[in-house]
């Protein structure tokens, strides 16, 4: 209410503007006490927890951080010291590697390839049956829920005994373990990826299956009465067209996987050990927890950096559709 | 409904066939298709309804048979969730989440959707440059502001209350809702608001009286998005809140795990009681759910 004489002022200047000038140029004109009325309040939260602890941490990265204050200069040592030193973060020494970035890249290559592959084969598959909905709000269904109950849900499942665990009691059927799942090194990544997997197949199912909604009929149709097969156009037709949204697609799960946190935290606190560990763990569990600021503040910089191709592709994508 | 039913429904590709032979021919040429969602569905299916079962099932019988040989004799008790609710302090929980997510979601949805105002119908310099900038600060990890925000709250006694989980669940919801609104802002009619400014229409009321009013399934997709998010989040409540009492129930159930690490009457009760409110929205608002995570796909 408070605001009001101050937008009233505002409209007789407009009005007056409007009388000379044709009405696109006024609104051409920079309207001080509207753009900050409205923009102020986000360009101050944006400001005051965004942009400047980003610039904040970043030089931190630099630094032994101690209390999380600039206390002392130390160059690229936590870069050092994270990529050389810390077998909990990348182990190079052994075949296959190992630590939390090693485990990273096993979640972009196979969570990202399971759920674009399950996706779009759900997709396909249901949009040849009348339930198609149905299955759709069916696999989707995990997605309205909290991480911390899917690691809950997926414990239960990976039970190790065969009278609790579903997996270990359908493996029982056919005289196989009961396997410990989620307590061997082994087993515990695929274990995780299946959970994470199973959380995100629903949001591909409905992206790629509206990317197949997107695909005329008559192209369809007209390869059809030209003699190809199905599995021609799949291969030929279907896939190259929905191979964009599938990209941008594959780009949001790889974001996932870089800022995957809840789910390994609740179901295995990075063991058994440090086996499960991934980045985000570790930025808590090494750094901010124990108070070694320095060292967390260089993992988020190294998450940031990961990141930043992707903010460059989602620009560029912007921009091309603005331009558009 | 358009929306969701373009998201959710089938193509009309195929031609269905007029005669009975024909409509059988094309059911048994479908029935591996049926066979294969059959096992989707039963896939996704199977560990959240084992899991509701069990939370229904008393101790005794959890610990000696699995969930699905009690699909014939089903003992039924609430017990576990008195249990959960009472003694594992899980009530106290659910109303922080209340307390947690319905600031942490109106306030985002204002500043938002006035910013998105400001970039779509307001002039100023660099509009589109700062524009840019907030969709590159979509992909800012929050990991990279925890330290200096911590820096800054630890000294006032904010992570003690819930005024910082409140200031940081809304910052971090601000480039999504601006990109987001913004977008949809941008689409509507410029000869509506053009005239509205003829007729003297101040930019607040322009925004309250047209813009608002217009983008309700933007708003709401937005607002529903961000409120299951933070009713969802474990990882800002975790270093942001606290004080134990002021625990949301992802942070009380991860206790519970830690503590009581295979008392599934217990995880079972406390992982539904963290579901119910998500899934009550998922049925109700399907429509707006959708669109918010298809347009959160950038989050």
């Amino acid at each position: 209410m408070g605001l009001e004489p101050l937008g009233l002022a505002k409209e007789g200047a407009a009005l007056s503007k409007g009388g000379r000038k044709p009405k696109n140029v006024s609104a051409e004109r920079t309207n001080w006490p509207a753009a900050l009325i409205f923009a102020a309040p986000a360009a101050i939260f944006l400001i005051v927890f965004l942009v400047y602890p980003t610039i904040y941490t970043i030089g931190l990265a630099f630094n032994r951080g101690r209390q999380g204050q600039f206390t002392q200069w130390v160059g690229l040592d936590n870069f050092t010291q994270l990529f050389t030193n810390d077998k909990n973060f990348i182990d190079f020494s052994t075949f296959p590697p190992s630590g939390a970035i090693w485990n990273n890249i096993l979640w972009i290559i196979f969570y990202t390839g399971f759920v674009l592959a399950l996706g779009l084969l759900v997709a396909t598959l249901a949009s040849r049956v009348r339930y198609e909905s149905l299955i759709k709000a069916i696999v989707f269904l995990p997605m309205a829920i909290a991480a911390t109950a899917l690691a809950v849900i997926w414990k239960f499942v990976y039970a190790p005994e065969a009278q609790t665990g579903l997996l270990n009691a359908i493996l029982g059927v056919a005289h196989v373990g009961p396997v410990s799942w989620l307590g061997n090194p082994a087993f515990v990544n695929a274990a995780l990826i299946g959970a994470g997997v199973w959380a995100s197949v629903g949001f591909a199912t409905v992206i790629m299956s509206a990317a197949l909604k997107g695909i005329p009929a008559e192209i369809l149709e007209s390869a059809r009465t030209e003699g190809a097969n199905e599995r021609q156009i799949f291969f030929r037709i279907i896939l190259p067209m929905v191979s964009l949204p599938m990209s941008v697609l594959a780009v949001t799960l790889i974001v996932n996987v870089i800022k995957l946190f809840d789910l390994i935290f609740v179901m295995t606190n990075g063991g058994p050990g440090t086996s499960s560990r991934v980045i985000a763990f570790t930025f808590y569990q090494d750094g901010l927890s124990i108070g070694q600021f320095g060292k967390a503040a260089a993992v988020a910089v190294v998450m940031l950096i990961v990141l930043i191709p992707v903010m460059i592709f989602n620009i560029r994508r912007f921009r091309q559709a603005a331009v558009v | 409904m358009t929306t969701q039913n373009d998201a959710l429904a089938g193509p009309a590709i195929q031609v269905r066939p007029t005669t009975l032979s024909g409509r059988i021919v094309q059911a048994l040429n479908k029935t591996p298709i049926h066979i294969a969602l059959g096992i989707v569905a039963i896939i996704w299916l199977a560990p959240t309804i084992g899991l509701l079962i069990t939370s229904f099932r008393p101790r005794s019988d959890i610990q000696a048979t699995g969930w699905w040989e009690s699909l014939s004799t089903l003992r039924f008790t609430l017990e576990n969730y008195s249990s959960v609710l009472t003694a594992q302090g899980l009530l106290g929980s659910f109303v922080n989440n209340l307390i947690i997510s319905i600031p942490s979601t109106l306030l985002p949805l204002t500043i938002a959707s006035m910013a998105a105002y400001a970039f779509s119908w307001v002039r100023f310099p660099f509009r589109d440059s700062l524009f840019l900038i907030v969709v590159a600060l979509l992909m800012v990890p929050a990991q990279v502001a925890f330290i200096p925000v911590l820096n800054l709250f630890k000294p006032l006694g904010w992570t003690q209350g819930f005024l910082a989980i409140w200031l940081v669940h809304t910052a971090f919801a601000l480039p999504f809702g601006i990109f987001l609104l913004r977008n949809f802002f941008i689409t509507l009619p410029r000869d509506l608001i053009e005239a509205a400014r003829i007729d003297g229409a101040g930019d607040i009321s322009i925004f309250r009286t047209i813009v608002v009013p217009l983008s309700v399934p933007a708003i709401a997709a937005y607002g529903i998005f961000q409120f299951l998010w933070v009713w969802n989040d474990l990882l800002m409540a975790l270093v942001f809140v606290q004080k134990n009492t002021n625990f949301p129930m992802t942070l009380a159930i991860q206790n519970l795990l830690s503590q009581y690490g295979t008392e599934w009457q217990l995880l079972a009760a406390g992982a539904f009681l963290l579901m119910i409110v998500p899934l009550l929205v998922f049925f109700s608002l399907q429509r707006y759910f959708v669109q918010g995570l298809l347009a959160g796909s950038v989050k």
